[in-house]
């Protein structure tokens, strides 16, 4: 089982959109990838990395969410492994298709690309719990209620107990609301007592379980303030302001804002 | 681990970096424009001006009648908090009767209009719009007199009509429709009291085309608000898609003590129509 660890940055020229965590794990028959980084060079690279350590041939290439950096690579990765299957979660292609405009300007300014890319959606999808078997070796691929994104798929090695969490664990790089917190927040509990090893997180280093701690300490955090603020009847700009950025993490510049505002949409419906 | 050759050189974040912090060093001087604040007399302002107004004179930006209450850059540009804010409460013998919400650089530039009467008993307005591009966003209101003022804000956010539709899109659907109000404060008897209507919707474009079937995605979007007190309307509002998904309106209204009722009417492009009632409390609670 082999990890990469991206940067922890926004896509950029100088990073080659190598911005996300990737990995693959190779069976006695084939072997599987797990994410594509966010670039054809990201893609080219992976696939790179898979032939240097394995000739056996690729079952599969599994997206663990449909977000730029995680799923950019898979149009270079699938031209030059020519994996049997390509698979994500059932409501990625609707959600990639609701974006696709804005994710092809986004890829075209941040790559610095001579026109906008076509975005790449995986052939085939899933919903709930699915086996792949690698030959004397099994990954256990289950898809989760809006969390991070409202189409999540975690993938586990049983081998190594090593569980590739997607983005439903950041480490080191804020995490990012772009689904439901409540959910993430209940899930969590799930992901957690599963007992795994250890967990390759979307973005930022291995972790044990020390990852899931930080992430905690900030969603919760998150959604106690909002919904402090939403008693104390303050708009959501006075909450934003109010929600000062947390520290210890990295590109909180960007992201902490904007998670307020979501996580402020979000509470206000509730009861 | 493998990993990807860095290129050396100023990455494209550094020079953003170093541009927001020009922008943000401009602040503390609030008299003047910011650097890059282009002039107000817009193309698309001439055109609008011309269509709703004609040769009637507004004052501009004198800041008596009428703010505008808008972030410098918004955090995203399809969540843009706007407030329309009256400098006086409503009165019979002098109130502003409507409000028309202008963003220059929209695909639909009038993104609503406001209808108040005196018994709205300010004539407030926040709510939440999607910005395509760095634009002039301006309210214009009209007294019962005639005259019409003018307030205006140069907001940099963009992307924010094309942006990504819900996050949750298997929740918006089961929600569709779901009214709800909000008292904001304590209920003040006799005097202008804050409340908020929000409906689950998520108010589409119909601009997006799915690049797979080569359709766009129909247009799906909230186009009426009606809220009433004690059977009197007391706004009405006509909006399109420039309003953020989940359309939501902070508004003034006045309780008379014996209670009575909050109710709101919805109708979206589908002629789909949603409807909420709230009742507010008698005299004292």
């Amino acid at each position: 089982m082999f990890v990469h660890i991206g940067q922890v940055a926004e896509a950029a020229r100088d990073n080659a959109g190598d911005t996300s965590n990737w990995g693959f794990v190779v069976g006695e028959r084939c072997v599987a990838v797990i994410d594509t980084g966010g670039s054809d060079a990201t893609g080219r690279a992976a696939a790179t990395a898979v032939r240097r350590h394995s000739a056996l041939p690729v079952c599969a290439v599994i997206v663990s969410h449909g977000h730029p950096d995680h799923l950019l690579g898979l149009t270079a990765l699938a031209g030059a492994l020519a994996p049997a299957r390509q698979l994500a979660a059932e409501r990625l292609p609707a959600a990639v298709a609701a974006r696709r405009t804005t994710y092809q300007a986004l890829a075209q300014r941040q790559l610095g690309l001579e026109s906008p890319p076509a975005i790449p959606v995986p052939e085939e999808t899933v919903r709930g719990e699915t086996v792949i078997d690698l030959g004397g070796r099994r990954l256990l691929l289950r898809t989760w209620r809006t969390a991070h994104t409202d189409h999540d798929l975690t993938v586990y090695d049983e081998a190594t107990r090593t569980l590739f969490a997607g983005d439903l664990l950041f480490v080191r790089h804020l995490p990012v609301l772009d689904g439901n917190l409540g959910g993430w927040l209940e899930q969590m509990q799930t992901l957690r007592a599963l007992g795994v090893e250890r967990t390759v997180p979307g973005h930022g280093p291995v972790t044990d379980g020390s990852g899931w701690d930080a992430q905690s300490g900030y969603l919760t955090a998150l959604r106690d303030g909002v919904r402090d603020a939403l008693r104390r009847h303050q708009t959501l700009q006075q909450a934003v302001a109010a929600l000062a950025a947390p520290s210890g993490w990295a590109m909180t510049d960007l992201y902490h804002r904007r998670n307020v505002t979501a996580a402020y949409s979000e509470l206000e419906w509730e009861d | 681990m493998y990993t990807i050759q860095r290129i050396l050189g100023l990455t494209r974040r550094l020079a953003r970096l170093a541009a927001a912090l020009a922008c943000v060093a401009l602040l503390p001087i609030a008299a003047q424009a910011a650097a890059d604040e282009p002039s107000a007399e817009t193309e698309q302002w001439a055109g609008i001006r011309n269509y709703l107004f004609a040769d009637r004179p507004i004052a501009d930006n004198l800041g008596d009648v009428v703010e505008l209450d808008a972030p410098f850059r918004a955090e995203d540009a399809a969540v843009v908090p706007i407030g329309l804010k009256a400098k006086a409460d409503q009165s019979d013998k002098r109130y502003i009767r409507k409000m028309w919400l202008v963003v220059d650089r929209n695909p639909t530039p009038i993104a609503a209009s406001f209808e108040l009467t005196p018994e709205s008993g300010r004539a407030d307005i926040e709510t939440r719009i999607r910005l395509e591009e760095y634009t002039w966003v301006r309210v214009i209101a009209e007294t019962n007199d005639g005259g019409l003022h003018m307030a205006r804000k140069f907001v940099r956010a963009a992307g924010g009509c094309s942006a990504p539709a819900g996050k949750d899109l298997e929740a918006a659907l089961a929600r569709l429709g779901k009214v709800k109000f909000k008292l904001e404060g304590d209920l003040q008897q006799g005097k202008p009291t804050l409340a908020q209507v929000m409906v689950s919707h998520p108010n589409n474009s119909g601009m997006q085309m799915d690049q797979v079937t080569r359709l766009y995605v129909p247009p799906h979007f909230v186009r009426h608000v009606e809220v009433a007190y004690g059977g009197k309307v007391i706004m009405s509002a006509d909006v399109d898609f420039s309003i953020s998904e989940n359309p939501n309106f902070r508004f003034y209204f006045v309780p008379q003590g014996g209670g009575s009722e909050l109710t709101a009417k919805v109708v979206d492009s589908k002629d789909l129509t949603f409807s909420s009632t709230l009742s507010v409390g008698k005299t004292g609670t």
